[in-house]
């Protein structure tokens, strides 16, 4: 009985001792932590994607909590994340930039692509892409067997069961770029999510080529460019390049495409209307549209017809600030405009 | 001196604790990824060792044996090890931050890692003194630091090698543990 007495005691004192110890070197040893830095650690989404650049959702909480990266850093949690992080970090709230969503820069489906040869290997397209540069007829097309579906860690990708091409779920998609990484034939990329147009072909090659491949692949005709009022396309490779900051949404160039290589957000195109009530008939406007689209004489309230595009220019001029744009019902006459042809849209906006 | 030579010899090399004694494995093959880390943990286990044989000796001779409580050995050392590894850890945090996070959750496992308890037994064992012990313990994980160090820069060699997809990773490094430890046995002739 003793003996257990005795080991009981000796054990016990030990344990003090050293707890006892513990708590000094607790306090000689003590760092001085950031509790912001735990609170932002709980508000990231903890998918540990890297889509911000760090090695994980610990990783950026270190480096907001010490003021290294921007409180919205987090792609995948976007702006209610950044509104916390902001809160916590007791900053403004800096206003996110336009969420990046993963695109698919091919339209070749099945019907529209030729195929080279059938292929029965290993269905991923990095295994289909050392074959021969993959089965299909043009070499920027996508192979559809799901390489990225198989990367996306937010099930946003599938592969269409009558294209045969990936097709991404934007309200899913958390613009990490895991699938972009994955992608052996770099068809996707990371593009804004309201980009009123995109060029959804990646062949940088000689029109005939494309031709001869793809019935919806960019041929280089440079009708686009022609079209554009704006000078924000330039050829570069045989392929359309869009300036952002010049593009002014009027789609254009999608409307003129004659293969529907150009993507235009045709459900979201404006209209300008002018408010009879505060509109004085100075022709500024008149003089301004690029596109004969606005009507009316001198001193006369002015009205917007159907050739009207949505680019916004009279807006920016109206000194009485009496035009608004407004997301039009219908789809726009395109023979308002002499020498430009309505094209169907290609990807419909779902 | 002659004596305290043989113990150096033995431990690192002949009874190298990873290679031919099976200790410690699980830092061994936990932290061997990048031969920095591998380098900071050995160091870890080698300052926890030493301390953890002078304090466990001191413990046995001026607590265990007069009492005759030689029966709660093995609690009593968990005990003043676990101490330990929580001072070395608070020490860490403090001095190296960037040695705290490489070490990472490896650094409180070294509380169970066996081959500091396995140390302090074996010093009892053998009949160590306190010179002896000390000197056992330093150099047995100095032997662990060498082995580890070896071990991770094979890693980091094989991981940028052309390797079959199926011996990537732990496959690979299991094998050459194994090969090590095959290696390591040559110095049995040693002593």
């Amino acid at each position: 009985m003793t003996t257990i007495l005795i080991a009981a005691l000796v054990l016990g004192g030990l344990g003090l001792i050293f707890g006892l110890l513990l708590t000094l070197a607790n306090k000689v040893f003590e760092v001085p932590s950031d509790p912001r830095r735990d609170a932002v650690r709980n508000c990231l989404p903890g998918a540990n994607c890297g889509g911000c650049g760090y090695a994980g959702c610990d990783a950026l909480a270190d480096a907001i909590a010490q003021g290294k990266a921007p409180v919205n850093a987090c792609p995948v949690g976007g702006a209610a994340v950044a509104k916390q992080v902001a809160e916590i970090m007791g900053v403004e709230d800096t206003p996110v930039e336009t969420r990046n969503v993963a695109t698919v820069v091919c339209q070749g489906s099945l019907d529209r692509c030729k195929t080279k040869f059938p292929y029965h290997g290993i269905q991923d397209c990095v295994a289909a892409t050392l074959v021969n540069d993959g089965n299909r007829a043009c070499k920027y097309a996508c192979l559809g067997l799901g390489t990225c579906v198989r990367a996306c860690k937010f099930d946003a990708i599938h592969i269409d069961e009558y294209s045969k091409i990936a097709k991404v779920d934007p309200e899913k998609c958390q613009s990490c770029g895991a699938c972009v990484k994955a992608c052996p034939k770099e068809v996707l990329s990371l593009q804004p999510e309201t980009l009123p147009v995109r060029l959804l072909c990646r062949a940088a090659e000689e029109g005939f080529l494309v031709s001869d491949n793809c019935k919806i692949g960019c041929i280089g005709c440079e009708l686009c460019k022609e079209a554009c009022k704006f000078d924000a396309i330039t050829i570069q490779n045989h392929l359309p390049v869009i300036d952002r900051e010049k593009c002014t949404s009027c789609m254009m160039c999608a409307e003129t495409c004659p293969t529907g290589a150009i993507w235009g957000d045709f459900d979201n195109r404006k209209i300008a209307a002018i408010d009879r009530d505060l509109c004085i008939g100075c022709t500024i406007c008149k003089r301004t549209c690029r596109f004969e689209a606005i009507s009316g004489e001198l001193k006369q309230v002015h009205e917007v017809n159907e050739a009207c595009t949505g680019c916004g220019e009279c807006v920016k001029k109206c000194p009485k600030k009496a035009i608004t744009l407004s997301v039009r019902k219908h789809v726009r006459d395109a023979n308002a405009k002499v020498g430009t042809t309505m094209v169907e849209p290609a990807v419909p906006k779902e | 001196m002659n004596n305290l030579l043989l113990i150096v010899v033995g431990s690192v090399l002949v009874n190298n604790f990873v290679m031919s004694q099976f200790l410690g494995i699980c830092p061994f093959l936990g932290v061997s990824k990048k031969s920095e880390t591998a380098l900071g943990m050995g160091l870890a286990v080698t300052f926890v060792m030493t301390i953890a044989s002078f304090f466990t000796y001191i413990i046995e001779t001026y607590l265990l044996i007069p009492l005759h409580l030689e029966f709660m050995q093995t609690i009593a050392f968990i005990l003043v090890i676990a101490a330990l590894v929580q001072i070395v850890e608070l020490a860490l945090k403090k001095l190296s931050h960037s040695l705290y996070q490489a070490l990472g959750v490896y650094l409180p496992l070294i509380t169970t890692n066996c081959a500091v308890l396995g140390v302090a037994l074996l010093n009892s064992r053998q009949g160590y003194n306190l010179i002896e012990s000390v000197v056992n313990g330093f150099s047995a994980a100095i032997g662990f630091t060498l082995a580890i160090v070896i071990f991770a820069n094979i890693r980091e060699r094989l991981a940028r090698s052309n390797m079959p997809k199926w011996m990537e990773g732990f496959p690979g490094a299991l094998i050459i543990a194994g090969l090590m430890s095959l290696a390591f046995q040559g110095f049995s002739g040693l002593l």
